[in-house]
């Protein structure tokens, strides 16, 4: 996480678990005493979003920029003028893409921004659990389209492979050598493998070398209090 | 590799892909929030499979595609959410009174008019009183998570083929999002004849199969009519479904369809915890509805029924009928795109068990 730098966008297919990333990645962010701004970029979805973690952000200190009818009900695409700002303030921001090139697409459009910023890691999620990127083949269609979408090459994968409340650290393991091969066609880092934090150790002694970084799950099911 | 057999699917993909692994080549449709995934999925994966995707330039446009593309005996389906299925009643009564088979999704959003974009369950009555004008019913499917989504899909188009009617999986917004894992069945689909009336072409060796459902003599509008209440009955014999839990001994019924049912599950549980003998019926198909479940429960001694929706009561009607006086009925609803909560359906379930109405 250190190695990161100060802008960090979160991109991937659709569902393979960019609004977790991209919040876990800002908590642990803030608790590194960094000045966080976590953005909601998804212009696509209105349900599963950053925004709806809004009040717990602010609670850490945290600051957030959402869309501006993020949460209001309304299915409007707007983007907010505040990213524009705060791509220069020197702050760390973590920016949660909405899914596939459709979300990447948003991106682009602060591409030349961030650029002369600096520039951003592109994190790519993948999760081989997901229907349309079982194999590397298929992640890379749909990484390519991202690429071209959000006009910025991939800085690297994170592994985020899992079947929600059914992971098992197995089911984590086991997906590993998917994603060091979408990296290794990139030329880029696999940069983590995400573990829920219950099964971080026992992922952790099954491959000790191996990097992987431990997630809160912060989407609850509705049917627990 | 992979180390499961599952994957990871959001509700609206997984409607998707189970309606190709049906057989379904043919999906005619026009976004709608909060349904869009449907589509978008339907227009990634047809192209490659030979199939056709088409948006057509309204929600009316598409249902009457899906006439054309049913009349011809292919397995067909379109996908909106509650305003636009509104748009499609006209279409869907045509199917029904020219028995042609088809699937519609409907993941549905708060109303009434645009509504909202979050979850509801307000389409109950249009889906299983008025899906269209006319004496005429659907087949009416309510999946509870996103494996029964995959698996209603199959049963969905095989009993719209057989009983030659339109077919709906009446979902919510919350089942179309949220994301589970799910095993597709290795399910070989036989295909069901339809060479008695596709309009397929003559080959000028048979009689002209003619798709209709304008019948202008009553008497024989009349039979057709009659006839087809014949087949519905058929069905509400042999097809009605739902799950029952803990309802054997159970003196309180909480009766809960889809997502809400897994709501009403935990509140039942927390119940149950609490020493009140609490049950739940959930049902599956909503037409034909499993009234002979929740009549046997009261024939077992439960005393007091909870239906709980996403809506300001509407299944109640139905959970009214077949109780048919011989016990108290209550409700509890949120509407508007609101979730109702496990603590909040026990609340309601204390009070039905304390005499409360």
């Amino acid at each position: 996480m250190d190695r990161l730098k100060r802008i960090v966008a979160v991109v991937g297919h659709y569902g393979s678990g960019k609004t977790n990333l991209a919040v876990n990645l800002a908590v642990d962010l803030k608790a590194a005493g960094k000045q966080v701004v976590l953005v909601d970029l998804d212009i696509v979805n209105p349900y599963f979003r950053s925004a709806d973690f809004a009040e717990q952000m602010h609670a850490r200190g945290i600051e957030t920029i959402l869309p501006v009818y993020a949460r209001s009900n309304l299915d409007i695409p707007a983007l907010t003028a505040e990213l524009d700002g705060a791509i220069d303030t020197g702050k760390t921001l973590v920016i949660d893409v909405g899914g596939d090139d459709a979300g990447a697409a948003a991106l682009g459009r602060y591409s030349h921004a961030i650029r002369e910023a600096g520039g951003c890691d592109l994190l790519c999620v993948v999760n081989q659990y997901r229907y349309l990127t079982r194999t590397p083949e298929q992640a890379d269609e749909i990484l390519e389209q991202i690429q071209a979408a959000s006009r910025m090459q991939v800085t690297g994968v994170v592994n985020n492979s899992n079947l929600a409340y059914e992971t098992s650290a197995e089911d984590v393991l086991a997906t590993i050598p998917f994603a060091q091969q979408v990296a290794d066609r990139y030329r880029v880092p696999l940069v983590f493998t995400t573990v829920r934090r219950d099964l971080f150790q026992a992922a952790k002694q099954a491959d000790v070398h191996r990097e992987f970084y431990p997630v809160d799950i912060y989407v609850k099911k509705i049917w627990e209090e | 590799m992979a180390s499961s057999q599952k994957v990871l699917m959001k509700g609206n993909e997984a409607l998707a892909e189970a309606a190709i692994q049906a057989g379904c080549r043919h999906f005619f449709g026009y976004p709608i929030t909060p349904q869009t995934e449907v589509a978008a999925y339907m227009a990634k994966r047809m192209p490659k499979i030979g199939g056709t995707y088409l948006q057509a330039e309204s929600e009316v446009a598409a249902i009457n595609m899906v006439y054309g593309a049913s009349s011809a005996g292919v397995r067909a389906m379109t996908s909106s959410s509650s305003p636009g299925i509104s748009l499609k009643t006209e279409g869907i009564s045509y199917l029904a009174g020219a028995d042609l088979p088809c699937l519609i999704i409907n993941v549905q959003r708060g109303g009434p008019g645009l509504g909202g974009i979050q979850p509801s369950q307000a389409d109950y009555w249009q889906a299983t009183r008025a899906p269209g004008h006319g004496d005429l019913h659907i087949l009416v499917f309510a999946p509870a998570t996103i494996q029964e989504m995959v698996d209603l899909v199959f049963d969905a188009f095989e009993l719209a083929d057989t009983y030659r009617m339109p077919a709906m999986i009446l979902a919510d917004g919350m089942l179309g999002q949220m994301m589970e894992p799910v095993i597709f069945p290795e399910k070989q689909v036989t295909p069901i004849d339809k060479s008695g009336w596709a309009t397929t072409g003559t080959q000028c060796q048979r009689p002209h199969h003619v798709t209709n459902s304008l019948f202008l003599q009553p008497d024989q509008l009349e039979q057709k009519v009659v006839e087809r209440f014949e087949r519905y009955a058929q069905i509400q014999e042999k097809h009605t479904r739902c799950e029952e839990y803990l309802t054997e001994d159970a003196e309180y019924v909480v009766v809960a369809y889809g997502a809400t049912a897994r709501i009403a599950r935990s509140a039942v549980n927390a119940a149950r915890e609490q020493g009140i003998k609490a049950g739940l019926i959930r049902p599956i198909t909503l037409w034909p509805y499993p009234s002979a479940a929740i009549s046997a429960a009261v024939d077992r001694g439960a005393k007091g029924f909870l239906s709980v929706e996403m809506s300001m009561g509407q299944m109640v009607d139905d959970v009214r009928l077949a109780v048919n006086g011989r016990a108290q009925v209550a409700f509890f609803g949120r509407t508007g795109g609101i979730i109702p909560t496990p603590a909040e359906v026990l609340e309601h379930i204390q009070k039905l068990a304390g005499g409360e109405r």
